[in-house]
């Protein structure tokens, strides 16, 4: 609404100073994300100045990760994060979808409603819970049960080769979707129940059937909705940091197969900070932290753009 | 509406600080290996003297250092000692008091193979080298005659997490072997030639519980209480030690000869034939000129206190408490401190 104005400024209303000091009372609160915001950034390249002057560039590109020698590269835990969240958000998104839809298009509300709040239950539980049960339940059935199976069967793919260990980048990639689901499924749902009843009532009255009705009615409705959603899961699968850092088995290395070990930027982190050996090690690490707020902020900026390019495409389709 | 709100908080923040000063609070922060103790010496000394109150937060061994250093905290912990460079870059002269020793077990998961695995140091070192890779290694067999090792993959576990618990152990590989010496090194946080990194002691525990032909490395105190095997491992002068409160006490009892009037020293691969080999000292750091004379004072006598009636708590809680030998020479320590 930005033509709606009120002349409290000039008016001479007992109240007008009190809406002044208001406004400027929430004004500064909102500035004062940003000013926070830029003291984080300024404060943590600061930090990161020795790492950043010593290695430079290599520090993105080289895999070498030694606190004893002092040599620092990133790449390893850089692709952990990102192939994990995103492996994350592929088996995630399907499945939370469906889920919204079940509950808002085919169940009975009365099911629905029970299941939308079984969902929200799973999004409360703390992330070091499902560490736990990531250790200690899921990753001995992994290695005992699953992985065993995928070598068998399709050990002859990069993908899933080597030793069974349990913890690997897939326990990572499985817990990771296990705690972005709820997340994805309670916005989509809350998308898809805003999705106007006229535009089911009018493809039902089309001769549509129910499937036809979600696909041409609903989702392209919906589709900017959840495509946030499913942008806000990945935001929270590439900064998790206890959940994976349980399961995922911390090797700082790059490997195709889903079953070996590897290393997320937030896990090392955590892993490494409390008790860093030097200046440079902690500041490489601060570095890494820095990386990390510029993939979460390249990841936004990609979501912004998919987010308006599919609003675009929507708008022409309704009009 | 603001006035008023101003006025509670000014008057809340007086009230804090009226509180406060009724007792004297002593601040430190550091390493977590010996919080269980630390909080359990705190809580008795404060039914001993009312007067004073001990606040510690385990923040790790390497906060601890930091916190010193900065003069945030009236006393550190620590795992480690701290290098001259650090010890320079202090403001004041800082003293290292041991408190107690820890020791690392090594402990595997091999079905069939319940306790008391022999293991060779120069064989430990292999493994986590990944030069030996199988059970049933020659090595390995070798030392243990009539344990039936399997023909399976070593899996090896290690901490991912910077912790004083692999600084004690990876000196010790330092020491037994020199390739492990050159390529890999001691420290907190190293780099792995080989394994998988599980966080915390009940990290590692939890994966070589769950993971069949694992082998790693945990605190004495966690493998105790958690039951964990542990291996029988060859000491220095060539006796095979299990690991256990009184060889670890016995490894600082060998060193009384060597030791240094500041403490900083590594207490592993001693020669004694009782010494357990991985073993390390964990220290409070205090600065031996007390700015706050009154503090100063307490803090003395709080050390005094854990050195007599603190060590006897020690042992029940699964840390090895100070030969004789070293809380005579730590008294003396002590003294300096004004």
């Amino acid at each position: 609404m930005p033509h709606v104005t009120f002349k409290t400024d000039t008016e001479p209303f007992p109240g007008a100073a009190g809406d002044r000091r208001f406004k400027r009372l929430t004004g500064f609160f909102a500035l004062s994300i940003l000013i926070i915001l830029g003291i984080m950034i300024f404060q943590m390249t600061r930090e990161s100045l020795p790492s950043i002057t010593k290695f430079g560039f290599h520090f993105l590109t080289g895999s070498n990760w030694d606190a004893v020698q002092e040599d620092f590269a990133s790449l390893p835990y850089l692709y952990g994060s990102v192939v994990s969240a995103v492996l994350a958000i592929l088996l995630a998104t399907p499945l939370s979808v469906a889920t919204a839809l079940f509950i808002t298009e085919i169940a009975h509300h009365k099911v629905g409603s029970m299941v939308a709040s079984l969902v929200e239950l799973l999004a409360a539980i703390p992330s070091v819970i499902y560490g736990l049960w990531g250790v200690l339940v899921m990753a001995p059935w992994l290695q005992r049960t699953v992985q065993p199976w995928l070598i068998d069967h399709f050990g002859f793919l990069p993908f899933f080769s080597g030793a069974p260990y349990g913890v690997s980048m897939m326990a990572g990639v499985l817990i990771l979707a296990v705690m972005i689901i709820p997340i994805i499924t309670a916005i989509s749902r809350e998308v898809l129940l805003a999705v106007p009843q006229s535009q089911r009532e009018a493809a039902i009255a089309l001769g549509a059937t129910r499937w036809e009705m979600i696909r041409i009615a609903v989702l392209p409705y919906g589709r900017s909705g959840i495509l946030g959603a499913v942008i806000l899961g990945l935001g929270r699968a590439i900064g998790e940091t206890m959940a994976v850092t349980m399961v995922i088995g911390n090797a700082p290395q790059i490997s195709l197969s889903l079953l070996s070990p590897a290393y997320t930027m937030p896990s090392v982190i955590a892993n490494e900070f409390a008790e860093t050996t030097s200046k440079l090690h902690s500041s490489a690490l601060m570095e890494i932290g820095l990386i990390l707020l510029v993939v979460t902020l390249i990841v936004n900026v990609i979501a912004r753009f998919l987010v308006w390019s599919v609003t675009k495409g929507q708008t022409k389709e309704v009009v | 509406m603001l006035r008023k709100i101003s006025a509670l908080l000014a008057a809340a923040v007086f009230m804090t600080a009226g509180v406060a000063s009724a007792e004297i609070l002593i601040n430190g922060a550091g390493a977590t290996f010996p919080y269980p103790l630390y909080s359990k010496w705190f809580s008795e000394y404060a039914k001993i003297d009312t007067s004073v109150k001990f606040n510690y937060q385990s923040i790790g061994s390497g906060g601890g250092i930091k916190q010193i250093t900065a003069q945030t905290v009236d006393f550190g912990a620590s795992d480690k000692f701290l290098s001259d460079e650090e010890l320079k870059a202090a403001p004041g002269k800082l003293l290292h008091i041991p408190t107690v020793m820890g020791a690392v077990v090594v402990t595997y998961n091999i079905p069939g193979v319940a306790k008391g695995l022999k293991l060779n140091s120069e064989d430990v070192a292999n493994i986590f080298l990944g030069k030996i890779t199988k059970w049933n290694d020659k090595r390995i067999v070798d030392d243990n005659p009539g344990v039936n090792l399997p023909d399976k993959a070593i899996i090896v576990v290690h901490r991912s997490d910077g912790s004083g618990t692999t600084s004690i152990f990876t000196d010790y590989l330092s020491g037994v072997n020199s390739d492990w010496a050159k390529k890999v090194g001691k420290g907190a946080s190293v780099k792995w030639p080989v394994g998988l990194g599980g966080k915390g002691n009940e990290g590692v525990a939890g994966q070589i519980k769950t993971t069949q032909y694992t082998i790693g490395y945990v605190e004495l105190a966690y493998a105790f209480e958690n039951k964990l095997p542990y291996a029988t491992l060859k000491n220095k002068a060539g006796s095979w030690v299990e690991p256990s409160i009184q060889t670890t006490s016995a490894a600082a009892a060998a060193a009384i000869k060597n030791m240094p009037a500041d403490y900083r020293i590594s207490l592993v691969n001693q020669p004694a034939k009782d010494a357990y080999p991985v073993v390390g000292f964990t220290w409070l750091l205090v600065y031996q000129d007390q700015k706050d004379k009154v503090k100063g004072k307490k803090m003395v006598e709080f050390l005094t206190w854990s050195l007599h009636k603190g060590q006897k708590m020690a042992a029940p809680m699964l840390y090895a408490p100070l030969p004789e030998s070293v809380v005579k020479m730590v008294e003396k320590t002590i003294k300096t401190i004004n």
